[in-house]
């Protein structure tokens, strides 16, 4: 066991530990695997208010590098998160963060009130579901409908409230600086990248939504890009997110400008990768002899002229 | 260097055992079968092999030439011995991670994670049981083939398949003690219609307390029918393409009938074995 204080701070939120998982990656299914309490924090998959069956199947896909997912949120409801799932995540010491979303602002509004309970720590707006309206639509598409939605569950909650943005958009400072000026608390960079397959055979798509979002080591880069400029353009802390699979790819998240990481896809690949992580991590800070992470978070060098 | 068959250790949290863990197997053997199966042996370490009949592992195939798998596959277990720290799979190749599984020589390695989802159950008032499986989905049946002969039941097994000489593991079936049958399309036998005369047969003589099938949906729902007729239980191990397998992601659903309406379930961890009348073809 390593002795190496991975602590970081998220705004007024200390984590013991920088790795967490990513929503919809995540379940209790997980605690037969590992100590779900080795994890920096626990974020749930998304719910929205109502209870929703998903989309058809098949509702993945496997490609080079990654592959594609159009799971379209299957929900249980409000009801089942304050009767079910929040007693359960109690159980543990690991921060909860919830993860909410709807298809309106007063939707929002209301789900965000509602899961504003004892025992969450924080609340994950998923602004960017590529899989819930027509061509990938979502709030964060947009400075403007970022800053409307933000504003609305800024108003709801006083709990620490982060934004998860996503790569799909063209203007992602823009969009990032719009959820920063409407209350929110921390970015996370960011949702899968809209994509599509095709089974040429069948000639049709091979997932059942048609389109879906695309994860995995493909869209790091991505990912990366993304969290660098949001750090750079940001004061709030990022949270970066994309194909995060190995310690060299959680250390270039922290150098481009993330506080913390989230791991999805590769959990799939690997059930125990977080917790290998966290150890790894710890072993990576003892060898190189650093205090604490915040030495390396955001030292990204960057060629003369490129504003770091 | 000699390989050996390792588990990757990682924290539980206290007092709580791994219901599945992610190990690292050595190929012993990975040899054709007939024309069309191939049968992947490995060395396990004890922490994978208590198993159920009916579970399932999740295998991270090497990639074949050109082709590059990314998730994991599920596969059936064909046989699982804990003390001669083996697991088998049999496998028809098909598509990408089959392809790469080919490609496993004798020595090297594969990444396993299992056991995984709910095996079938085996009440001790189902005495007389009849199997009946198609083609690869014949594999899934062997262990509760030999979990059965164990507990002294007696054992019927239909074995479908194209031709006879493809019909799977009908040695295996004779071995734990089970009367085997072939049926073939090539007279006729496999269609629905005649096993459905050849299974009443046997309902009628009083021979059949349960059924257990996989995959097949024409089999299936002539089971359900014969099921439903004549007050028969039974036991469905089904498919769906997984990403995870443990629960999480929630990709393998299917629709199954509940008292109220239809439901969705995973087919990784409320299955991959449901009772054969909720399931729907």
């Amino acid at each position: 066991m390593s002795a190496a204080d991975l602590s970081v701070r998220l705004g007024a939120m200390t984590l013991a530990n920088p790795i967490m998982p990513a929503s919809g990656t995540f379940s209790e299914d997980l605690a037969d695997v590992f100590d779900l309490d080795l994890l920096g924090a626990h974020v749930l998959k998304t719910i929205m208010r109502g209870t929703r069956a998903g989309n058809p199947v098949p509702r993945v896909c496997d490609l080079q590098g990654g592959m594609l997912n159009a799971i379209g949120i299957p929900s249980k409801g409000i009801e089942d998160f304050r009767s079910r799932m929040l007693p359960y995540w109690q159980g543990y010491r690991a921060p909860l963060v919830v993860s909410i979303s709807a298809h309106t602002l007063d939707e929002f509004a209301r789900l965000c009130a509602e899961v504003s309970l004892p025992g969450v720590a924080a609340i994950e707006a998923n602004i960017s579901c590529p899989n819930i309206e027509a061509d990938g639509n979502a709030f964060a598409m947009r400075p403007d409908t970022t800053a409307e939605v933000m504003r609305r569950l800024r108003a709801e909650t006083d709990l620490p409230l982060w934004a998860k943005l996503t790569p799909n958009t063209g203007e992602p400072v823009a969009v990032a600086q719009a959820a920063e000026a409407n209350g929110a608390d921390a970015l996370v960079t960011a949702n899968t990248a809209l994509g599509m397959a095709i089974d040429v055979r069948t000639r049709r798509p091979r997932l059942g939504n048609g389109m879906g979002g695309m994860s995995g080591p493909a869209v790091k880069p991505i990912a990366l890009r993304m969290t660098y400029q949001c750090a750079r353009a940001c004061t709030i802390p990022v949270i970066g997110c994309g194909g995060i699979a190995t310690l060299d790819d959680v250390l270039e998240f922290l150098i481009a400008g993330a506080s913390a990481v989230q791991v999805g896809t590769a959990t799939f690949q690997s059930p125990t990768v977080m917790a290998r992580l966290v150890a790894e991590l710890g072993d990576w800070m003892q060898a190189q002899g650093l205090a604490s992470l915040s030495e390396i978070i955001g030292s990204v060098e960057m060629p003369e002229g490129e504003a770091a | 260097m000699t390989l050996s068959p390792s588990v990757l250790s990682v924290p539980m949290a206290p007092g709580v055992l791994p219901r599945c863990a992610e190990a690292r197997c050595v190929v012993r053997s990975n040899l054709p079968v007939n024309g069309e199966y191939r049968l992947l042996t490995l060395d396990a370490p004890p922490e994978v092999l208590d198993c159920q009949p009916g579970q399932f592992f999740q295998l991270l195939c090497p990639e074949p030439e050109g082709e590059h798998p990314f998730l994991r596959r599920p596969m059936s277990i064909y046989g699982y011995d804990a003390e001669a720290g083996q697991l088998q799979f049999l496998y028809k190749v098909a598509g990408a991670g089959t392809r790469g599984l080919a490609t496993l020589r004798p020595g090297g390695m594969l990444n396993v994670l299992g056991p995984l989802g709910q095996g079938f159950s085996m009440p001790q008032h189902w005495q007389d049981l009849l199997l009946v499986a198609r083609g690869v989905g014949l594999a899934t049946l062997a262990p509760l083939a030999r979990a059965a002969q164990r507990s002294g039941r007696r054992l019927t097994a239909i074995c479908s398949a194209r031709r006879p000489e493809l019909a799977m593991s009908v040695d295996l079936f004779r071995g734990y003690g089970a009367e085997v049958i072939v049926v073939h399309d090539e007279d006729g036998s496999s269609t629905p219609e005649a096993l459905r005369g050849l299974i009443e047969a046997r309902i009628a003589a009083g021979r059949v307390d349960a059924f257990y099938t996989c995959g097949s949906s024409r089999l299936l729902r002539l089971l359900q029918d014969l099921g439903q007729r004549h007050g028969i239980p039974g036991e469905i191990a089904m498919e769906q393409q997984m990403a995870c397998g443990l629960g999480m992601c929630q990709a393998c659903v299917r629709p199954f009938r509940e008292e109220g309406g239809i439901v969705q379930r995973r087919v990784c961890r409320e299955g991959p074995v449901f009772p054969l009348l909720e399931a729907i073809a």
